[in-house]
């Protein structure tokens, strides 16, 4: 029998560059869905809110696995085979993006009214109080959060083992079944996640501070 | 595509799936009380209970926020029994959900604490309140009732996250989900079903969280 050994750990370590790329690839795709679902959150348009309300709703309330399993046998029904990757990447990109929609529209919306009627005021058009009033106030609000939900991300892409996606779980799985030492290999698996996710558990923690969102700016003197 | 949806195998199994549905809800209720009772407890032992008390929860907290739930739950039902600690699937599921929940509430509750203002606690010091009647009467109502929201949509986070406790074979809603793939062969048809009724399960926990939250905090006066 194989003991835990440099070779087992360098395999990990390896597999975690699954993990990564997988996190990348659903900021990619969820940040762009958020975007998308944020602005029809805001939008005013009643049916355009409403399936954006609707699909944030829905995602928000079924579990990542599900989402996972529908979408790669969905897949493998419309004739495109039992692809693991393209799968996790759809699944992980809607669940993403129906957070990050939701955390977006909520930083939008904290921007006061009175900034919108200013702004309106001073003559400019909607889609200019948008982006030289409204984003550059709700950019500050939403750092932080955002920050905090990539940690999320990162822990859930442990989730594409079970359909059997090569990241970082399923090789810890993977060199536990040869060595039999569970306790020094899910350890190990649990501190290269750490190490991945503790910065930017520390960053968003940092963020809120400097960017003072736990409490009202002070007003100038 | 020429797919023919057939639900009927899979209703015919809606007994099955109700009992794994009942495993959820139970696991899920036990983790949340758990959660909510060591969350309370680690909560006010760190923001009242001195250094080392702090340290090592927050240790505690940033070792289970900043980690997968698969992996710890690897751990507990791989891991423990090497050191002599067997565990069935449900027990290892249960303590898995519980410490989770109970790491994160502690956080929530402990934001909930911070956001007490000091001049109360001040002023019952001024009064002469131990430190225990002051986090009992002073500190814990407000906390928790600024915390309850979060811990709600934490809560609801839990029961989602209760399908994976399938992988150690915990015979809940995902797990006869798995059985009944393999005996229908119809995946797609299982799995649409399963996904309902957590959706069920999560909305009839966001009303009773709704509910609990307007009996228990809205009706005495603010703090």
């Amino acid at each position: 029998m194989r003991s835990f050994g440099t070779p087992e750990f360098l395999f990990m370590l390896r597999a975690t560059q699954w993990t990564v790329a997988l996190s990348l690839i659903a900021y990619a795709g969820g940040g762009a869905l958020g975007l998308v679902l944020a602005f029809m959150r805001v939008s005013g348009h009643r049916l355009a809110n409403g399936v954006a309300r609707a699909w944030i709703l829905l995602f928000q309330c079924t579990p990542l696995l599900m989402l996972l399993f529908l979408v790669f046998f969905g897949l493998a029904l419309a004739g495109h085979g039992q692809n693991a990757y393209f799968a996790v990447t759809v699944a992980l990109s809607c669940y993403a993006g129906a957070y990050f929609g939701e955390i977006w529209r909520g930083a939008i919306e904290a921007v006061p009214q009175g900034q919108w009627q200013a702004s309106a005021a001073l003559g400019f058009s909607r889609a200019e109080q948008f982006r030289h009033v409204i984003v550059p106030q709700s950019l500050r609000i939403a750092t932080p959060p955002t920050v905090g939900f990539m940690v999320q991300v990162v822990k859930n892409t442990s989730l594409a083992s079970i359909i059997g996606f090569q990241e970082l779980t399923q090789a810890s799985q993977f060199v536990n079944n040869l060595t039999f030492q569970p306790i020094s290999v899910y350890l190990v698996a649990a501190a290269l996640y750490f190490i991945l996710c503790f910065p930017l558990t520390l960053l968003s923690r940092r963020l809120e501070k400097r960017l003072h969102v736990d409490r009202p700016a002070p007003l100038a003197a | 595509m020429g797919y023919t949806f057939q639900f009927g195998a899979v209703l015919a199994s809606l007994d099955l799936l109700a009992k794994g549905a009942w495993l959820t809800v139970q696991l899920s209720l036990a983790a949340m009380l758990a959660g909510l009772a060591f969350g309370t407890l680690f909560a006010v032992l760190r923001s009242f209970g001195g250094r080392g008390a702090g340290i090592a929860i927050g240790a505690y907290v940033e070792c289970i926020r900043n980690t997968p739930f698969l992996i710890q739950l690897f751990l507990i039902y791989f891991g423990l029994p090497s050191l002599g600690i067997a565990l069935d699937p449900v027990e290892a599921a249960l303590i898995g959900m519980s410490v989770n929940c109970a790491a994160y509430s502690t956080e929530i509750i402990r934001s909930g604490i911070m956001a007490v203002p000091r001049g109360q606690i001040e002023a019952a010091r001024a009064l002469a309140f131990s430190t225990t009647d002051i986090i009992r009467h002073i500190v814990l109502f407000p906390a928790l009732r600024v915390a309850a929201p979060a811990l709600g949509s934490q809560f609801v986070l839990v029961m989602l996250g209760s399908s994976v406790v399938s992988t150690v074979s915990a015979e809940e809603l995902t797990a006869v989900g798995h059985v009944l793939e393999t005996e229908t062969f119809r995946p797609f048809e299982v799995y649409i079903i399963v996904t309902l009724i957590y959706l069920l399960i999560a909305f009839a926990l966001k009303l009773l969280f709704a509910w609990l939250e307007q009996a228990w905090f809205s009706r005495r006066g603010r703090a």
